[in-house]
């Protein structure tokens, strides 16, 4: 496995003298000391953060479309500036998570400060990582708040993609340098030009402001660090000031409790002061602050425009809200604009494959958890499927990488259920509104799905996607929105052969499988991206599948009333291809309300009887037969129908597969 | 019942997954010496009086030679009483059936013929009180079709298979009985039809009934699993299984145990052992057995399972005279949960004597007279129990692994 060699990296990490940034404490990379652990550079001389004063700082984010050198363009900083030793072994260093490395995406931002010497001068440069998926768009705002410019990276072969768009905007819109980097020139069939276009038409970036850069060879990355030197502003602050701290990350640590990064937007931080949180108000005593070189790296103190990482006795997660602003005790400041709170846009049931298995499940749920915060929590449970959780993610990939990380960092197995999106309803009915002391409210679970006459109005949410393809596949694409109940917002010749367009899409539309089918019918080439785009009325309906007439709770579905009759039959279809025959005849139904709108029917067992059962089977055969008496205890009956445990989630699953 | 076990077969069939071995030679005079002794040991231990049956089982028993079933045979009969019309059967397989080595086997003492096309699994071993089935058994009415024969990978064809049939029941009139598969990728309904009729003309008069079953691991499951051969549609099957069920009934034919047909009452006495849960000693490699071992005081019936691979077990046998690999005492309940499962099978069902010889305390009537599953499954006309006990209805015995896991759980309740 070429992952392998990645998750197996390590790398040295060194710590540079004040002064001249030649050479560095570089160790080989064998060494174990280097090896990485946030202790490793204990007993060393601590930097003085002083000799950097505002003027020489500058924080930047690196963005860009999946797999276009982001990450490789980080390492060669990273070598250049001689914070890691250069090795051939350096890839994604930023990306620490294992899913990470194996999906060659961030999803965690990370952060590194780098010191570099330009035209003699000593500069600290901050570069703070940003996660690349459009599930994350809601990390990369927080990550560039931290930021005043960033280098937006295209690839020369593939051009500007959709996501290429979504984090121009998020730069542009939070009124960032932005510095083009086209990379991949080294590619035999790069076309810099055609991009340097793109970005001019699309952007308005004049051409000759694009650096043609190779990352992978190290071709005028050092060009790259100059311009961000000359183009990126210093942070607007002073040392001066009373202390104000941006917390832009957290992560937890097993024995240190929360470390936050934090940015300084104002005085300084020290080991051993007071600080107060301006969202809890709770009190604490700093107990390390340090540079993230790109492990924690602790230094006797942090000024203003520099960007670090505190502990301070923060038992909890929660207790460093992102976008919260740290100040020191009595002397409170204006805090900073805080973050929207991360939205979930996607829901599933999480349950145990075991009930024996929910308190060690749970525990890792508290654990991952603490360390994204995005994820919302709620307890559920489920007559099948027993007592789990109800999780809210920003995504489809946001839920994946979470059940990877369930499995690969605790090795727990779960059931996942199909997910959903949080639709509200205005409710018309008195009583209903009493009772939930409001007159709008968020369905997170089918069967909370109020009836209609108690409703005036559902809502759904929607997307603004952003398509960006070669134009040859432009029919089959329109066509596929067409599909998804999506309205055309923009069509975009970005150059002679790419088009981008917008359509704003009914977010349970794309929720599933879109991005694949796109992909699919692409050959690969167009890419997409999406941004919340609130919430539009509805005509949605909940659907019931029923069991010779009685209904089967875990499988109801709120869905748009013009694709009940398509999924009711796909439902159908599948359930009778997984419940067992019985000794009688099951109806399968799809309803709404009392109307049935697909069925298949189960036909019973005629023969069901084992041809050979003589001596030498015996054994075999009990061993079965126990085990199939053993789950009549545990078999979800439904009327008269016994559904194995197993069933409903064989059939929601493959939802999620398809 | 013993039912000694010869492991070994010339080829391995593609359907096959039982403990059989293929090997250029086999030392067959040290194979002899280990089953005898075994067969020995095991009747000592049991301190079994008089044996029923003795069946030879494999493998493909029918490749050994008369000698060393003569040689079985008589160390059970030294052993135990074994009466003169007490059931001797053999597995055969008719391409190693020649007349004359029939006739050396009816010389040695075998009374039966199983000629198989699924030849069973290897219970070597001489069983006890209860008789195994000592059958011969001749050719299954697949085995008609050179093309089917194929596809089984047997290594006889039809020809040969009829011509065994025929030499079988000359010299074990009455005693002979065949195998008839059904269910065979691709075999149509029509097909299956014109199968029976031929089989009648050749049968004698004992058929056991066979739905082809994929057992994993078998080359014809992995031609069917990876699309080579279709698999045969549920509802096919069921009415195959019907077609059978009343052709062989309106042929005199009396439908005594789930695959099991007889006529003129030659029903397999050994067979019959197994579905009474009666006592059966099991000899040779792989072989199954269930009984008391009054050698060692005990009064509780033990399943026992010999050592499974030839050389292993012969060098147990050498060693420790049998070459039993695992011995398990079974509860009462897990007896009432054999005979339950096992009698169910038959047309007689489960009396209430034969219950009340597991169940001295707790009568038929008591655990399944009571409002529950069986009472259900009696309305709903899949069961019957009245004086005569407890057993399936007609269409019950077709579904009778349905009726199983609810019987099992409300007798686990009790």
């Amino acid at each position: 496995m070429a992952l392998a060699g990645r998750a197996a990296l390590r790398w040295g990490a060194r710590l540079p003298s004040p002064g001249p940034a030649a050479a560095p404490l570089c160790r080989p990379a064998w060494l174990p000391a280097a090896c990485g652990r946030p202790y490793s550079s204990r007993g060393k001389e601590e930097i003085d953060m002083s000799t950097y004063p505002v003027e020489s700082i500058r924080n930047f984010s690196i963005i860009a479309h999946v797999d276009h050198g982001k990450s490789t363009l980080a390492d060669r900083l990273l070598e250049i500036t001689g914070t890691i030793s250069k090795t051939d072994r350096n890839k994604q260093v930023l990306d620490k998570l294992q899913v990470e490395r194996e999906r060659g995406i961030t999803v965690k931002a990370q952060s590194a400060s780098l010191f570099y010497n330009h035209e003699g001068i000593n500069y600290l440069l901050n570069l703070i990582d940003t996660p690349g998926h459009v599930d994350f768009s809601y990390e990369v705002s927080r990550s560039l708040s931290a930021c005043q410019g960033v280098i937006l990276v295209v690839d020369a072969n593939e051009g500007i993609q959709a996501q290429t768009v979504a984090n121009f905007y998020l730069a542009f819109e939070a009124q960032l340098s932005i510095i083009p980097v086209i990379n991949k020139i080294d590619l035999k069939n790069a076309d810099p030009e055609r991009v340097e276009k793109q970005i001019e038409k699309l952007f308005d970036i004049p051409t000759d402001e694009c650096i043609r850069i190779s990352a992978k060879q190290g071709t005028n990355v050092e060009k790259v660090l100059q311009k961000v030197i000359e183009k990126i502003p210093p942070p607007q602050c002073n040392t001066a000031d009373p202390l104000k701290a941006l917390v832009f990350d957290s992560t937890f640590d097993h024995y240190r409790g929360v470390i936050a990064n934090i940015a300084l937007f104002g005085g300084e931080i020290a080991k051993g002061q007071k600080i107060v949180s301006a969202h809890t108000k709770k009190r604490y005593e700093v107990n390390e602050v340090g540079i993230l070189t790109p492990n924690e790296q602790p230094t006797h103190k942090l000024y203003a425009g520099q960007v670090g990482y505190l502990i301070a006795g923060m038992k909890e997660v929660t207790e460093a809200q992102i976008g919260d602003t740290l100040f020191l005790y009595k002397q409170p400041v204006e805090p900073l604009p805080g973050f929207k709170s991360a939205k979930p846009m996607v829901f599933a049931g999480m349950y145990p494959i075991d009930q024996t298995e929910y308190n060690n499940l749970k525990s890792a749920l508290e654990r991952l958890t603490l360390n994204d915060s995005s994820v919302t929590v709620h307890r559920d449970s489920s007559l099948a499927l027993g007592a789990g959780w109800r999780l809210g993610f920003l995504g489809l990939l946001h839920m994946e990488v979470f059940n990877q990380r369930l499995e690969q960092e605790y090795n727990m197995s779960v059931i996942l259920t199909a997910p959903t999106v949080p639709y509200k309803a205005v409710l018309s009915s008195a009583k209903l509104i009493k009772e939930y002391g409001k007159d709008q409210i968020t369905i997170i679970n089918p069967a909370q799905f109020p009836d209609k006459l108690s409703v005036s109005e559902y809502l759904e949410p929607t997307v603004l996607g952003t398509i960006v393809t070669p134009h040859e596949y432009i029919g089959k694409i329109i066509t596929l929105c067409q599909d998804r109940r999506a309205v055309q917002k923009d069509l975009l010749y970005i150059d002679e052969n790419r088009v981008m367009l917008k359509y704003l899409f009914p977010l349970n539309e794309i929720v599933v499988d879109f991005y694949d089918a796109l992909k699919s019918l692409s050959s690969g080439y167009a890419s997409f991206d999406y941004e919340d785009a609130g919430y539009q009325s509805a005509d949605l309906i909940k659907m019931d599948i029923l069991l010779n007439g009685n209904p089967v709770e875990e499988l109801a579905t709120i869905i748009h009333n013009d694709k009940a009759y398509a999924a009711g039959k796909l439902l159908c279809e599948r359930l009778k291809e997984t419940l067992p025959r019985q000794l009688f005849e099951i109806a399968i139904q799809a309803a709404i309300g009392k109307k049935i709108i697909a069925r298949e029917t189960l036909k019973p067992y005629r023969k069901n009887v084992v041809a050979k059962c003589y001596g030498g089977d015996i054994t075999r055969r009990m061993k079965l037969l126990r085990r199939q008496a053993e789950g009549k205890r545990l078999m979800r009956k439904i009327g008269n129908v016994e559904v194995p445990r197993d069933a409903f989630i064989r059939v929601l699953k493959r939802e999620t597969d398809k | 019942a013993p039912c000694p076990q010869w492991p070994y077969c010339r080829k391995r069939c593609s359907y096959c997954n039982f403990n059989t071995y293929v090997v250029p030679a086999v030392d067959e005079a040290a194979v002899r010496a280990c089953l005898v002794r075994e067969a020995q040991t095991l009747l000592r231990l049991s301190q079994v009086r008089s044996v029923t049956s003795v069946f030879f089982g494999g493998g493909t028993p029918s490749l050994a030679s008369p000698g060393t079933v003569a040689a079985v045979l008589e160390a059970v009969a030294g052993a135990a009483h074994l009466p003169a019309g007490a059931e001797v059967t053999l597995e055969a397989n008719p391409s190693s059936t020649s007349a004359s080595a029939l006739d050396g086997f009816r010389a040695a003492g075998v009374n039966r013929l199983s000629i198989g096309v699924q030849v069973r699994g290897a219970l070597p071993a001489a069983a006890a009180v209860a008789p195994h089935n000592p059958v011969v058994t001749v050719l299954p009415p697949q085995s008609l079709d050179d093309a089917e024969l194929g596809m089984l990978g047997r290594e006889h064809t039809a020809a040969e298979a009829r011509k065994a049939v025929e030499a079988a029941r000359g010299l074990f009139p009455g005693r002979t009985s065949i195998d008839l598969l059904f269910g065979l990728p691709g075999q149509s309904r029509d097909a299956w039809a014109q199968r029976l009729e031929a089989t009648l003309r050749l049968c004698d008069d004992h058929i056991s009934l066979y739905q082809l079953t994929l057992e994993r691991g078998t080359a014809l499951a992995a031609q069917v699993r990876g699309g080579a051969l279709p698999a045969p549609p549920q509802d096919l099957l069921a009415d195959m299984y019907q077609t059978a069920r009343n052709v062989l009934v309106a042929a005199g034919f009396r439908h005594y145990e789930v695959s099991s047909f007889a006529r003129k009452g030659a029903l397999s006495t050994h067979n019959l052992s197994y579905w009474r849960a009666e006592q059966y000693i099991g000899v040779g490699p792989g072989a199954h057995g269930r009984f008391v071992l009054r050698a060692e005081g005990s009064c509780s019936r033990e399943a026992r399972v010999q050592t499974l691979e030839p050389v292993a077990w012969m060098r147990e046998v050498q060693s420790q005279g049998h070459g039993t690999r695992s011995r398990a005492v079974l509860s009462p309940l897990e007896q009432l949960e054999e005979l339950l499962t096992l009698g169910l099978r038959m047309d007689e069902g489960i009396t209430h004597e034969r219950w009340g010889h597991f169940s001295p305390q707790l009568s038929l009537q008591a655990v399944f007279g009571e409002p529950g599953e069986a009472q259900a499954l009696q309305q709903e006309g899949w069961l019957v129990l009245d004086s005569g006990g407890l057993r399936c209805t007609w269409a019950g015995l077709a579904v009778l692994d349905s009726l199983l896991p609810d019987l099992l759980w409300q007798l686990q309740r009790v």
